[in-house]
């Protein structure tokens, strides 16, 4: 996408930054999540989130999409700081999640879930549904977005778990989302089914949203993003542009910083905690 | 239940038994009408188990007493189904949010108590009636609010209002039985005393809850809030609000059947306890196809199941049987229908595959 450098900061300053934060730290407790994280976000860009488990990629995740708030640092979107109190706050602002447990209901049927909380209704504080509307829309807006399931009737639950993602990003994309956070969307998918929503993550790129993606295989994250940023101990320790690296140069980077830790006598192997902040 | 794409992304969203409703078959679907598709169906209908029953019972019924067909008796059978209708849909309205309303007989029971009382007041009738909804209500509100701001499971909460109505009720009224006003005349005639009465009251305020939960936005979000709190909550949803909703229909419901029953019969006993009454209704939801873990209600299968078991206990005694027999054979469907129900469910599931 942006074929502007990243790297040099005088490109830097010209590029189209729809999401900046700024040396935003969140702590549990005694616990560091996040210390002084800087990360930017260019327009139609899709930025993949690398780290070992509680290294704070969803607590960095968490706080751009309005579920927790940071104890410092602020967050700009396009240009303007702004202070989300909510999900519902964050979703205004067109920031909108698809989480790791599939927010869907697996009992109402595909058009439902699209709709969910945003239903098409008649008769004012009766709130009756109208179907027919909210069908054809559902179908014209997957049809547009090339997300092809056959039976928008169909119970979620009888969906397969790619089409489930499917109707997950789409729900989230549906209120016209401009920036889309994406917590490990391919976990525990098949080929087949990671396939299908990584062309759904290309194509809306495609149409300018811009994407933040958390995922540890880095196959997936080469082919989906535009650039990465490694998060180590609450830190964004490598910035990369995807076609300056290789899996190889991650790995190695990946591999000495923990070397250094483990030298350093930070972490010890047996002891290696996982997840608080996930 | 694994999908055709052989993961389980999400073990929570595909462990479940309840048998949702198969696709229509259709041209949109793309797999037309087969015998597969015609029984894959007929089996994830979850009211199949209590109409095959039903009509069961129809027919041996029928076949064993010829007045079983009789209008009186049917009209004995309808006034016996009312009531278990009323709360029986009210309770799926709990039941899909994985909630239990235990106290809504109570409700049942203390709703004409109020009614008697503002009466005995000095009240007009039309007044006490109206001042002993909100009262009614209210017990709903409480019950809400216990279980969605203190926490405390609604199963709990409402058995303890459950007997806390129960006391007050017996107090009150020194375990003296009571005559009900408003049994004369044309007020009479439509609240409680006509013959059909209690049954058209019934039947409009299932369909009124049935349109509630099938065709409006607070219906979704209470599917949504059950099935899914977690996603319901995420997506904005005021899950609480809709729950606490919920608990003051089934009381409001419930009270309006307790009214009219106590008109009818022209008199109110408080040594009637309401858990005597709430566990048939909640079988008939139960039998009729409704899951306990939330998510998935069927009013239509509830309105058979209370019409089932009131064939059941009508038609043992017309043939004569000792009425006891009724409990002996609730309990023998409750676990024949359920052991169907799931396993059904099961079989819908490898049919999907």
């Amino acid at each position: 996408m942006s074929a502007l450098p990243v790297n040099e900061p005088v490109a830097q300053a010209q590029r189209d930054v729809i999401l900046k934060v700024e040396a935003v730290s969140k702590h549990f407790g005694a616990v560091t999540a996040l210390e002084r994280v800087d990360l930017e976000l260019g327009r139609g860009e899709v930025l993949g989130l690398v780290g070992d488990n509680g290294a704070g990629k969803s607590t960095l995740v968490k706080i751009i999409c309005g579920f927790q708030r940071p104890d410092t640092g602020r967050i700009l979107l396009e240009g303007r700081e702004v202070n989300f109190h909510s999900v519902e706050d964050a979703r205004a602002h067109g920031i909108d999640t698809v989480y790791q447990d599939l927010a869907l209901v697996p009992q109402l049927t595909v058009y439902e879930n699209l709709f969910l909380n945003r239903e098409i209704t008649t008769m004012g504080r009766l709130g009756v549904l109208s179907r027919r509307q909210m069908r054809a829309r559902a179908r014209q807006y997957l049809e547009n977005i090339n997300v092809n399931i056959p039976n928008i009737d169909a119970e979620v639950e009888l969906l397969s778990g790619g089409q489930r993602q499917a109707i997950a990003v789409a729900r989230a994309t549906r209120g016209n989302a401009k920036i889309l956070l994406l917590d490990e969307p391919l976990a525990a998918m098949g080929a087949k089914e990671s396939a299908l929503i990584m062309d759904l993550v290309k194509d809306l790129a495609r149409r300018g949203v811009s994407m933040i993606v958390i995922d540890h295989n880095y196959a997936h994250l080469f082919s989906l993003c535009d650039r990465l940023n490694v998060i180590q101990q609450g830190r964004v320790s490598m910035d990369v542009k995807v076609a300056d690296t290789s899996v190889e140069e991650l790995t190695e980077h990946m591999v000495s910083a923990f070397r250094k830790r483990l030298e350093a006598g930070h972490v010890a192997l047996e002891s290696e905690h996982h997840g608080q902040a996930g | 239940m694994v999908d055709s794409g052989g993961t389980l992304a999400s073990a929570s969203a595909g462990a479940r038994h309840g048998a949702p409703t198969a696709p229509a078959p259709s041209a949109k679907t793309g797999r037309g009408l087969t015998p597969v598709s015609l029984l894959q169906t007929a089996i994830a209908r979850r009211e199949i188990t209590v109409i095959v029953v039903t009509i069961g019972a129809i027919i041996y019924f029928s076949l064993r007493a010829s007045s079983f067909y009789s209008t009186a008796n049917i009209i004995v059978l309808v006034q016996y189904v009312a009531p278990i209708m009323v709360i029986g849909t009210g309770e799926v309205l709990m039941l899909v949010l994985a909630e239990i309303d235990l106290s809504a007989g109570q409700v049942y029971l203390t709703a004409p108590w109020f009614v008697y009382w503002f009466w005995t007041a000095g009240l007009p009738v039309g007044v006490a009636i109206i001042i002993a909804m909100v009262l009614s209500a209210l017990i709903g509100l409480l019950n809400g609010l216990f279980t969605v701001r203190l926490g405390v499971p609604s199963l709990i909460v409402t058995l303890g209002t459950l007997y806390v109505f129960f006391g007050y009720v017996l107090v009150q009224s020194n375990y003296q039985q009571v005559n009900m006003p408003g049994t004369t005349g044309t007020f009479g005639t439509i609240f409680g005393i006509g013959s059909w009465s209690t049954i058209l009251w019934g039947l409009l305020l299932t369909l009124a809850i049935w349109f509630l939960l099938k065709r409006t936005r607070f219906g979704v979000h209470t599917t949504a809030t059950g099935g899914n709190y977690l996603a319901a909550a995420e997506a904005g949803i005021p899950v609480n609000r809709v729950k606490v909703w919920c608990f003051v229909i089934i009381a409001f419901v419930s009270a309006w059947a307790g009214i009219l029953d106590a008109v009818r019969i022209g008199s109110m006993n408080p040594g009637n306890t309401g858990l005597d009454i709430v566990l048939t209704p909640i079988v008939a939801a139960v039998i009729g196809g409704t899951a306990l873990t939330g998510g998935r209600a069927t009013v239509l299968g509830t309105i058979i199941g209370a019409v089932f078991l009131g064939i059941l206990e009508d038609g043992l005694n017309i043939i004569g049987v000792n009425a006891q027999w009724f409990y002996f054979f609730e309990g023998v469907i409750i676990l024949i229908a359920m052991a169907a129900n799931v396993q059904l469910g099961q079989l819908a599931a490898r049919f999907r595959k």
